[in-house]
């Protein structure tokens, strides 16, 4: 591996002179250091090992699916009490962590943060297969999946039209916008990359590989006026994604807030659910570009310090987080709503206490490690804090749902809830689809966004009459 | 000059080398190189030319006088269009064709249609965008007679290239390499169309997919269509059953368990009903019969009184009024919105006297209009499932009260009130 490239970094040493053949075998190694992941004849044995992992996970969650389907939703935990409970944990959960996919590939983008261009592809692939998953849980949860259609506003022989005043319904088109332009994004994106990878095998006599790529890349040529579009047009996009990432949480974040009941019915939700989501959404980035890192020689394009500005991002809004949990404490008591007051003391020291010390051990006190320069800049621990982050994140959206729910208006109404095996598998089985995808995705597309590395390159500016 | 990296077939020898010239490509070093080059180009007043890059250079689009794509224009009409679009679809499902009461919210408001309204935005915007730049940059195009040139593949890893076409009318070989070698062009090229007048053809198996699958496609709608026209005695095919078909018997179905074959089981012999009201042995209270003619006046039981006025006026604003109307005379919120819709439902007016007096309920008897109201008549049904006997009484009441009141005179109004009314 080289170390004359510099990757992500802002033009800083002024080189006047270039020899010739400098810049663009800067430029040679870049496309190398990302193109060998998928050139590589074999894959690595850890990432067969891995596969194999993500594929039996999945197919664990399959037969959850199987299950389900054909015997209905009974056979998870959820009671007429606690009427949403793993299925909506996991999806606000999923929907969560895709978020930092699009804040990474769209806010940082127009905020100039040059260091994102080293994570972004992979980010952007996480938002991805993160609603992927996401999606799956409400769609089953209707119960009869095969009528979601309805939720689509067609002229039918019903003469039925979808309620378009309804939360959820709002959640119906914030999801699905979301996954179009997360999907247009990433490939938007992709394309000059895809075209580096179609030149590379060509070159290399993979003519079936090589047609592959060639069709997905759409004949790209790097010409100025396409680049010119392009560019705009990414821009753009940019543009459109961020209001889209911050409405899309506050979307999902309606379905619990316009409701009645204790502990759901506030107006804190949208921001602090999207500080949730970005909170978590940094923490899965770092799982899995940390081993990734590791494993496919990129630490000289992934650097120390990429890492270290999003363990800030993770410190900042994990302290908006529990800044937030703070806050519903103080309102329940300060509303003088006994209702309130009641909902926020069960969460914390009735029947579900466990989770709500898991959630604010894993939220709150754990980033504050994050203050320490020595823990940002060791890989391996804040690999750990962000597996601890992850779990937390999932408990505040156990907590929200299942101990509001559990102990409602109504004491005759009480109840507790377990999950079985069912529900278990299926989140499980989530997590084997995402990795899978990951893990093909690792493999076959530019994980680097090649193009947008070698433009922030200072050799990017080489030649040029200043 | 070479010919496609791929294809090392054997050129046939009464081909010429090379087909039609193209145009020619020049390779610069660094970035800043192409920039100045391309701008020597511009000056020296080409139009048909390009540069290529392995990534966005900045300054380029200056340099080659590249002019302010109109992309955005397209995604603010994209965009505006999922606004008024998002808007006008909750409007119209909601507002206009399915009006739908949700706890007495209106159906038409503004914020509570604002978040749709918003995604729609963003969703049209987005396709627009994304759909726009590749219309504009006319792509997909996965061939391109620049793709000829050996060199022209490391345009995506290192190199950078001002290719000038040949329909310039600018372009003349000889004075455009010097133009591009003064520039400081590492080496030029020039790339020829391919001399294979075949090779300008879609290959045979591209074409054959092509038709096979479109055909291939079709079969599902000639299909749908054979359907559509013609008749079949088979049931439909349920892909999901959604509990269509139950393992259970319905009332008045045969069974072969039983000596009978009927699936209905009847009250066993001498069995005694534990609350002797059920037992319904006062014909008059629960049947409105007498002696097998319907009764007149009222079961004995009851008293006729203010209470039971109010009880049965309670009850009937609840059961009755969705098709008589408050005022009994029949049109109720049902019949007022199928006639709306241009259907008819006809409802009897309860309070009418003008029609033949076999037909009108003015003049049945008590016990008919209370047996109508627990068995039902034509299209009613029986409310004796959900009205107990005592209300259903009392709803007979306020019928009695709502026709005397329909059809009286002044001279029914006591004396000391009649000034009032007038």
């Amino acid at each position: 591996m080289s170390t004359e490239t510099t990757a992500g970094e802002p033009a800083a040493e002024h080189h006047d002179e270039w020899k010739p053949g400098e810049a663009r075998a800067a430029f040679r190694q870049v496309t190398k250091d990302v193109a060998w992941v998928s050139e590589a004849p074999k894959p690595h044995k850890l990432w067969v090992a891995l596969l194999g992992i993500a594929l039996i996970l999945f197919a664990i969650g399959v037969y959850s699916i199987y299950v389900l389907v054909t015997t209905g939703i009974g056979v998870w935990g959820n009671s007429n009490t606690v009427c949403w409970a793993w299925d909506i944990t996991n999806f606000v959960w999923w929907i969560g962590i895709g978020h930092a996919g699009t804040l990474i590939s769209a806010v940082l983008f127009l905020t100039r943060q040059q260091w994102r261009t080293s994570i972004a592809r992979s980010a952007e692939a996480m938002t991805i297969f993160a609603v992927m998953c996401a999606g799956l849980f409400p769609l089953l949860h209707t119960g009869r999946p095969w009528l979601a259609w309805w939720m689509i506003p067609h002229p039918n022989d019903m003469g039925m039209w979808p309620q378009f005043r309804s939360p959820l319904m709002w959640d119906v088109f914030a999801v699905s916008t979301y996954m179009t332009t997360s999907i247009l994004f990433w490939f938007l994106g992709l394309v000059p990359d895809l075209a580096t990878y179609r030149d590379r095998c060509l070159a290399r006599g993979q003519t079936v590989r090589g047609i592959i790529y060639g069709i997905v890349s759409l004949g790209w040529r790097g010409s100025a006026r396409q680049w010119h579009r392009y560019e705009r047009a990414y821009l753009i996009l940019a543009g459109l994604s961020t209001p889209l990432v911050f409405s899309v949480h506050s979307v999902v974040s309606f379905d619990f807030a316009t409701s009645q009941l204790p502990g759901w019915h506030t107006t804190i939700f949208p921001p602090y659910f999207v500080a949730g989501a970005i909170f978590s959404g940094f923490a899965m980035v770092l799982t899995l570009m940390l081993p990734a890192r590791h494993l496919f020689n990129l630490k000289h394009i992934v650097k120390e310090s990429h890492i270290e500005a999003m363990c800030k991002i993770m410190l900042a809004t994990g302290s908006m987080v529990g800044l937030a949990y703070a806050t519903e404490f103080f309102i329940a008591w300060y509303s003088g709503n006994m209702y309130e007051k009641f909902a926020f003391i069960n969460r914390a020291f009735g029947p579900f206490w466990w989770s709500y010390f898991a959630m604010i051990f894993c939220n709150v006190v754990i980033p504050q490690a994050f203050w320490i320069k020595r823990v940002r800049t060791t890989p391996i621990l804040v690999f750990v804090l962000c597996i601890f982050i992850n779990i937390g994140m999932w408990f505040e959206r156990f907590v929200i749902i299942a101990t509001s729910l559990a102990r409602s208006f109504l004491p005759a109404q009480w109840s507790y809830y377990h999950p079985t095996r069912y529900d278990i598998g299926l989140f499980v089985g989530t997590i084997g689809l995402f990795f899978t995808l990951f893990l093909l995705f690792f493999r076959y597309v530019p994980v680097i966004a090649i193009s947008e590395v070698k433009g922030v390159m200072p050799e990017a500016h080489a030649g040029k009459k200043h | 000059m070479s010919t496609t990296e791929h294809h090392d077939d054997p050129v046939e020898p009464v081909l010429p080398e090379h087909g039609d010239l193209y145009g020619v490509l020049a390779e610069y070093d660094t970035p800043g190189e192409l920039v100045e080059a391309a701008r020597k180009v511009r000056d020296a007043g080409y139009t048909e030319f390009d540069c290529y890059s392995p990534f966005p250079v900045h300054g380029i689009d200056e340099a080659m006088g590249i002019k302010r794509t109109i992309l955005p224009l397209l995604i603010f009409g994209g965009g505006f269009a999922g606004t008024v679009g998002g808007l006008f679809l909750e409007w119209y499902c909601n507002a206009y064709r399915w009006g739908w009461n949700i706890s007495g919210k209106p159906t038409w408001s503004i914020p509570a249609n604002i978040p749709i309204g918003f995604e729609t935005t963003i969703l049209l915007s987005v396709l627009t965008t994304f759909f726009g730049v590749w219309m504009l940059n006319k792509l997909p195009q996965v061939w391109h007679p620049f793709f000829r040139s050996d060199k022209f593949a490391k345009v995506t890893d290192d190199s950078f290239f001002i290719g000038i076409e040949a329909k310039d009318r600018r372009f003349d070989v000889e004075a455009t390499e010097k133009l591009l070698k003064d520039a400081g062009a590492l080496e030029i090229e020039k790339v020829y169309l391919d001399p294979d007048p075949a090779k300008k053809k879609l290959p045979k198996w591209i074409m054959a997919f092509i038709v096979s699958s479109t055909a291939f496609a079709l079969v599902p709608l000639v299909i749908a269509a054979k359907a559509r026209n013609s008749k079949s005695s088979e049931p439909h095919i349920h892909i999901f059953p959604d509990m269509d078909f139950q393992p259970k018997y319905k009332s008045d179905q045969a069974m072969d368990l039983f000596s009978d074959e009927r699936e209905n089981r009847g009250e066993l012999d001498g069995t005694v009903s534990r609350d002797p009201a059920s037992l319904k042995a006062d014909e008059a209270f629960y049947y409105g019969l007498d002696n097998g003619a319907w009764i007149t006046g009222f079961p004995k039981q009851l008293d006729i009184d203010q209470r039971l006025m109010d009880r049965g006026k309670s009850r009937f604003n609840i059961y009755c009024t969705p098709c008589h109307g408050y005022d009994g005379q029949g049109m109720g919120a049902v019949p007022t919105r199928v006639a709306r819709g241009g259907g008819t439902w006809s409802v009897r007016d309860l309070t009418d006297n003008s029609k033949p007096p076999s037909h009108a309920v003015i003049t049945m008897p008590n016990g008919q209009l209370f047996n109508t109201i627990s068995n039902g008549y034509a299209t009613m049904m029986g409310y004796a499932g959900q009205i107990p006997h005592r209300d259903r009484w009392a709803i007979v009441l306020y019928v009695r009260a709502l026709e005397r009141a329909h059809n009286a005179s002044i001279d029914d109004v006591p004396a000391d009130q009649q000034k009032g009314i007038r």
